[in-house]
């Protein structure tokens, strides 16, 4: 490489260079102040409401930020939604993980733009809570939410994690349980204390994510997460750092391919997956101490575009005759009961192995739990800011062996 | 007036462009790694330097980890691209394109998805393991993933090409009468090799390492798809402390160490193999 003259009388220069510094140093002093927060944005009056959704027409356009597996493959429903509205959809499978989702929308939220989507899917849970708080979510206008208020169940409604649904509508819940491969294996597994056993080492899968891995952490030791203080935090860790040489994994998203191939023969596992990506060797059960039940979200980002075809759509997924196929596709939890109904005309009619299948998938507990199935189940514990910290401080080492 | 004016013109567009996406962003992130707070309640410069001193304390050995990982990834695709590289410069012939785009060939496809490949090859049952654990050659519990080989492998096998082809470049336009001359003097193929195009080939090494060591030291993907709980990179704890804990002051705190570590390394790294040499062979 030739060294070119004019380059080197250019740029180095050392005044050139400091002034390159003091254009950075522009940057410096505008960090230099810090970040400033947003906080407590999560109680919304009526009127503030109105203020939002006045002057905001249907423009025929909805943009959606979904999960993998969270509609049918030939996209039916978004189909009929269009022909019934004439609203084009575009549905995008961009959510791996509700954290990395969060990391994503964060700053376009923060700064007041779009991100790109006037509809999105998230769990209930530290990020949630978070966007409530930090406002990046439009309060939801009720009054044209007429089939969530006839069609939604009771139990599905007012969550203690954003009281009077007032910025989210329920779209699946799920159960987080223990799947285990019966081809490794033989005996039933019915414990979360199952987890620690020997016999299994390196051959156990748990999840990294801090709330679901802390949860685990919290029935081993026999509490209920919801209701757990701090030193019951610390208890639970220091229960999975003894399980710790015995895990294989410390899974986000891809447990069920592991356990269906056998790479993991007894993980950590959400209901659904269980039920409808594994092979037919994985069973799923909710341990004898409890599962925790989670709920993800419909919510529209306050920067959305489209807000109104977003509230159309979540008011149309409330309707049994529309939630019913979805359902019957995704495999968890539905908020609409009505769904049952539908699910068991549509058994009735059919014959031979469509009707077996219906019917199994009908008295399923993982899609339709029973009274005693509910009774097993639990919700992650919600956290403030300083708990929050503190939780993750506790539980995220173990995942990453420090 | 216009010739005292062209070379600014000239490293303008670069100049911005490094300006607006390198150097703002890395004084914004000093600033936040000096910073306290959290997301809800913003972040507050305090000058806070123990973000510096406790992150080394609780992350100190993924650091080494990762430097370790590094060091094993770079030597071993050395090790693998160097005679490769040799073979294509100067065995090739007329095919020396056709073996080049080969190289290149899997980089079409995305890294995550090579990666996440390997886990399909690589199952405890799988077509791999499982076919000789049926022949009895391996035991039953005998598995690759999750293990610190399988992260070292991906990790060579994801940047071999950043190898090969430094090598390949110093090794391509080495003079053939160079060699010869060395032939009539009657050195042997050893010697030759050793004295002659071993260091003319130098300038390619130290691109190569420095092009595959850096990049692999600071990747948290092979460890993510192909490890276990104990092959935790510092890529991935600050991936975790970004977009997981959202503490973006210790995530950028880590990222500035690993940085130091890196730079300080490399500038070893080129003073043990002579600079002034590598530049100098560089030329011409």
């Amino acid at each position: 490489m030739k060294h070119d003259p004019l380059l080197g009388r250019g740029l180095t220069h050392r005044r050139d260079f400091l002034r390159l510094m003091g254009l950075g140093g522009l940057g410096l002093a505008a960090a230099a102040c810090g970040v400033g927060g947003q906080g407590g944005q999560e109680n919304v009056t009526g009127s503030e409401v109105e203020e939002f959704w006045a002057g905001r027409s249907e423009t025929g356009e909805l943009s959606w930020a979904s999960w993998v597996g969270y509609i049918e493959d030939d996209r039916a429903t978004l189909e009929n939604f269009t022909e019934a509205t004439g609203i084009r959809v575009e549905y995008k499978e961009v959510i791996n993980e509700t954290s990395e989702w969060f990391g994503k929308i964060n700053e376009p939220l923060r700064a007041g733009q779009s991100i790109g989507f006037d509809l999105m899917v998230m769990t209930n849970g530290i990020q949630l809570e978070q966007c409530r708080q930090l406002g990046y979510l439009a309060p939801l206008d009720h009054s044209r939410l007429p089939n969530f208020a006839a069609h939604v169940g009771e139990p599905f409604k007012d969550p203690a994690f954003d009281p009077g649904n007032t910025f989210t509508v329920p779209y699946m819940s799920g159960i987080t349980g223990i799947a285990y491969n019966t081809k490794y294996v033989k005996e039933p597994i019915t414990s979360w204390s199952d987890l620690l056993n020997p016999k299994y080492k390196g051959k156990i899968g748990m999840m990294g994510d801090s709330q679901e891995l802390g949860s685990a952490g919290l029935f081993l030791i026999g509490v209920d997460p919801e209701k757990s203080t701090p030193a019951d935090w610390e208890k639970a860790a220091a229960k999975l750092r003894e399980q710790r040489p015995l895990v294989r994994k410390y899974y986000y998203q891809d447990y069920i391919e592991a356990v269906t191939k056998g790479d993991v023969w007894v993980t950590m596992a959400w209901s659904g997956d269980a039920y409808s990506l594994a092979g037919p060797e994985v069973e799923f059960v909710i341990p004898e101490e409890g599962g925790t039940i989670w709920t993800d979200n419909l919510c529209i980002p306050r920067t959305a575009e489209n807000p109104v075809s977003a509230l159309k759509m979540i008011d149309y997924l409330c309707d049994p005759a529309v939630n019913a196929p979805l359902t019957e596709f995704i495999t968890y939890i539905t908020p609409v009961p009505g769904t049952k109904d539908v699910l068991r005309r549509k058994a009735d009619a059919a014959t031979g192995e469509a009707k077996e299948e219906l019917e199994e998938f009908l008295s399923s507990p993982l899609v339709y739990p029973g009274e005693a199935d509910l009774a097993k189940l639990r919700r992650y514990r919600t956290l403030d800011q300083a708990e929050k910290e503190q939780y993750q401080k506790i539980f995220t080492p173990i995942v990453q062996g420090s | 007036m216009r010739s005292r004016l062209t070379p600014y013109l000239m490293v303008l567009p670069g100049g911005l462009w490094l300006l607006a996406f390198f150097a703002v962003p890395l004084v914004l992130m000093v600033s936040f790694s000096l910073m306290t707070g959290n997301i809800i309640e913003g972040f507050e410069q305090v000058f806070r330097w123990q973000n510096y001193t406790e992150g080394l304390e609780l992350y100190g050995d993924k650091f080494v980890r990762s430097l370790w990982y590094g060091l094993l990834a770079t030597t071993a695709c050395l090790l693998l691209a160097y005679p490769a590289a040799a073979w294509i410069a100067f065995r090739a012939g007329s095919r020396k394109s056709v073996y080049l785009l080969l190289l290149l060939l899997p980089f079409f496809v995305s890294f995550i998805l090579r990666t996440v490949s390997w886990k399909f090859v690589l199952a405890d049952n799988g077509i791999v393991l499982g076919t000789l654990k049926g022949w009895g050659v391996l035991p039953d519990g005998f598995h690759v993933l999750g293990t610190t080989f399988a992260v070292i492998a991906g990790l060579t096998y994801n940047f071999l090409p950043f190898m090969v082809l430094p090598i390949y470049v110093a090794l391509e336009r080495l003079d053939p009468r160079v060699v010869e001359a060395a032939q009539d003097l009657y050195a042997s193929r050893t010697q030759t090799f050793l004295r002659v195009v071993l260091p003319l080939s130098l300038p390619g090494v130290f691109a190569g390492v420095v092009m595959t060591f850096v990049p692999v030291s600071a990747d948290y993907v092979n460890a993510d798809v192909l490890g276990g709980p104990d092959n935790v990179m510092i890529g991935n704890v600050i991936w975790t402390e970004y977009f997981v804990n959202n503490d973006y002051p210790t995530a950028s705190a880590l990222s500035f160490t690993m940085m130091a570590i890196l730079l300080a390394g490399i500038f070893l790294y080129a003073r043990a193999l002579g600079t002034e040499d590598v530049l100098e062979a560089a030329k011409r």
